[in-house]
């Protein structure tokens, strides 16, 4: 009796972490505005890659790939952390119009909730990945990389990942779309206090020490590396995107727990 | 007239009553364009050594984006809260009263105005403990509130026509993103003339919201340019006119519903 309650409870675990996700995927898939999450950072794209040219002709800006995939990087990171952010505010509308409850009630194992919500923000995030991408191409980036992208794209998932937790942790805590600025601001502030326009040594005064002790900062610059083909600060970027997912799946349990506790 | 009068400042006082009684807007309004000022005239600092960039401080050359970007924030606000009437029927309750209707859009505008003269001053005040020198000295400081002001009122309109056709908050909301697009796409964060591509170029000439950052911008690091000031004014008239009329022809539209 035990083996098979343990042995349906991983079966529960996955059973409900797929229909979760593709209860979400296909919400997101049959509503155009779940794209509003690329919107921004495809707007925040066009403007710097396309305005701002010229600061790579700045003296000490030394990026191989040139400022469009120097700016790319930024805005694919930036789509696939929003993403995860759309994701929580997901969570908190789910919990506002009484489903999450239902859910809960129904769920054999409930972290699978949790892993079904990463699943289908991974989802939405290869699709705004995509988007990106292909804008990028189209105005002309170039890509110098060769098996290194499979690191870009890595980092790129972890951020996702990691974005996503944090904001089903706000979102299963707080339990109302008001949630919404609490996940946005965070992730927006540590997107932007990192070197957005210029690589880190050429940042100068509050902003470079900021940026200097901004963890996404060696994600970025890491991700940045893969892209032009020099690879750099591998370790402590992927270790630093690992431990942002473990900090932020315990984050997620614990707002799990205490949305238990409440009767959510 | 005098009753008319009576109408728009009773308004004018609930618009303005009504943002304050809003901590929220308040410190959004003002928080959000200084933080994006603080990141970009930092993390741009560099655009500074690129040849023929005008004056040698980034900051000096991003100070138009706070006092442009509060301007867009009124006018969400602005249109939010006009939808807002129209969604909780205040709107329709108005119609009813010989209140003219036209008194609730000015009276509106007339929060937006005061939005708009908080954000301007206390923009100017961070600034130049920021470091900001306006070149054109006190009197373009004054003229500098003047044309973020007309900014603000255009916008403002803008965002009242938006509420006005829709009828809708989340209309209004969504909107945001098109203003924000607007704004990055002219020549905010660099001289037009040091616009490496064409294509953004072009559109950041074509785009009048280059023309109200570089009216702003001229009193900062020129002085007084005429030309600059001229364009800058002409183009905050122009949408102020024109945006006006599109919200007093939507304002029709919806009272004859």
């Amino acid at each position: 009796m035990t083996a098979q309650t343990r042995s349906g409870s991983t079966g529960g675990f996955f059973a409900v972490a797929w229909a979760v996700a593709g209860r979400q995927t296909y919400k997101y898939f049959r509503n155009p505005a779940f794209l509003a999450p690329a919107l921004f950072p495809l707007f925040f794209f066009v403007a710097f890659a396309g305005g701002l040219t010229r600061i790579g002709s700045v003296p000490g800006f030394d990026y191989a790939a040139g400022y469009t995939a120097f700016q790319f990087v930024w805005a694919l990171l930036q789509a696939v952390t929003m993403g995860g952010a759309f994701t929580g505010f997901s969570i908190a509308g789910d919990f506002e119009n009484g489903f999450a409850r239902r859910l809960m009630l129904a769920a054999s194992n409930r972290r699978g909730i949790v892993l079904g919500y990463v699943i289908a923000s991974i989802a939405r995030a290869v699709m705004t990945g995509t988007l990106v991408t292909v804008l990028a191409l189209v105005i002309g980036m170039r890509i110098s990389g060769g098996y290194d992208l499979f690191g870009l794209v890595g980092l790129v998932l972890l951020a996702n990942i990691a974005a996503t937790l944090f904001g089903a942790g706000v979102a299963m805590l707080m339990r109302t779309q008001q949630a919404g600025p609490v996940i946005r601001t965070p992730i927006f502030l540590v997107l932007f206090l990192a070197p957005v326009f210029v690589p880190l040594r050429l940042l100068n005064g509050w902003l470079e020490t900021v940026a200097s002790i901004n963890p996404f900062t060696t994600i970025l610059g890491s991700a940045r590396g893969f892209l032009a083909g020099q690879p750099q600060n591998v370790l402590p970027a992927f270790g630093i995107g690992v431990a942002l997912v473990i900090v932020f799946v315990l984050w997620a349990l614990f707002a799990l727990r205490r949305a238990e506790k409440a009767g959510s | 007239m005098g009753a008319f009068i009576t109408q728009v400042a009773a308004l004018a006082a609930r618009s303005v009553l009504r943002t304050a009684r809003q901590p929220a807007v308040i410190v959004s309004a003002l928080l959000f364009p200084m933080m994006f000022f603080a990141i970009n005239a930092n993390g741009l600092s560099a655009a500074s050594r690129i040849p023929g960039f005008p004056g040698d401080s980034y900051v000096d050359f991003a100070f138009a984006f706070p006092l442009v970007q509060a301007a867009l924030f009124g006018a969400i606000t602005a249109g939010s809260d006009l939808a807002r009437d129209i969604e909780s029927g205040f709107f329709d309750r108005l119609s009813l009263t010989p209140m003219r209707p036209v008194s609730l859009l000015l009276g509106m505008l007339f929060g937006v105005i005061a939005l708009g003269l908080l954000q301007g001053v206390v923009f100017l005040c961070v600034g130049l403990l920021f470091g900001v020198d306006v070149h054109s000295g006190f009197p373009g400081m004054v003229v500098l509130v003047g044309l973020t002001i007309l900014t603000a009122l255009g916008f403002g309109a803008i965002g009242a026509t938006l509420a006005l056709r829709t009828g809708s908050v989340e209309a209004v909301e969504s909107a945001f993103p098109l203003f924000f697009v607007a704004i990055f796409m002219s020549s905010i964060n660099l001289p037009r003339n040091l616009i490496e591509a064409d294509w953004f170029r072009f559109i950041a000439t074509v785009n009048p919201i280059s023309y109200l950052v570089e009216g702003i911008r001229s009193l900062v690091i020129t002085g007084w340019d005429v030309q600059a000031l001229g364009l800058g004014f002409g183009c905050a008239l122009a949408i102020v006119v024109l945006a006006l009329a599109a919200a007093g022809t939507s304002l029709r539209t919806r009272m004859a519903r």
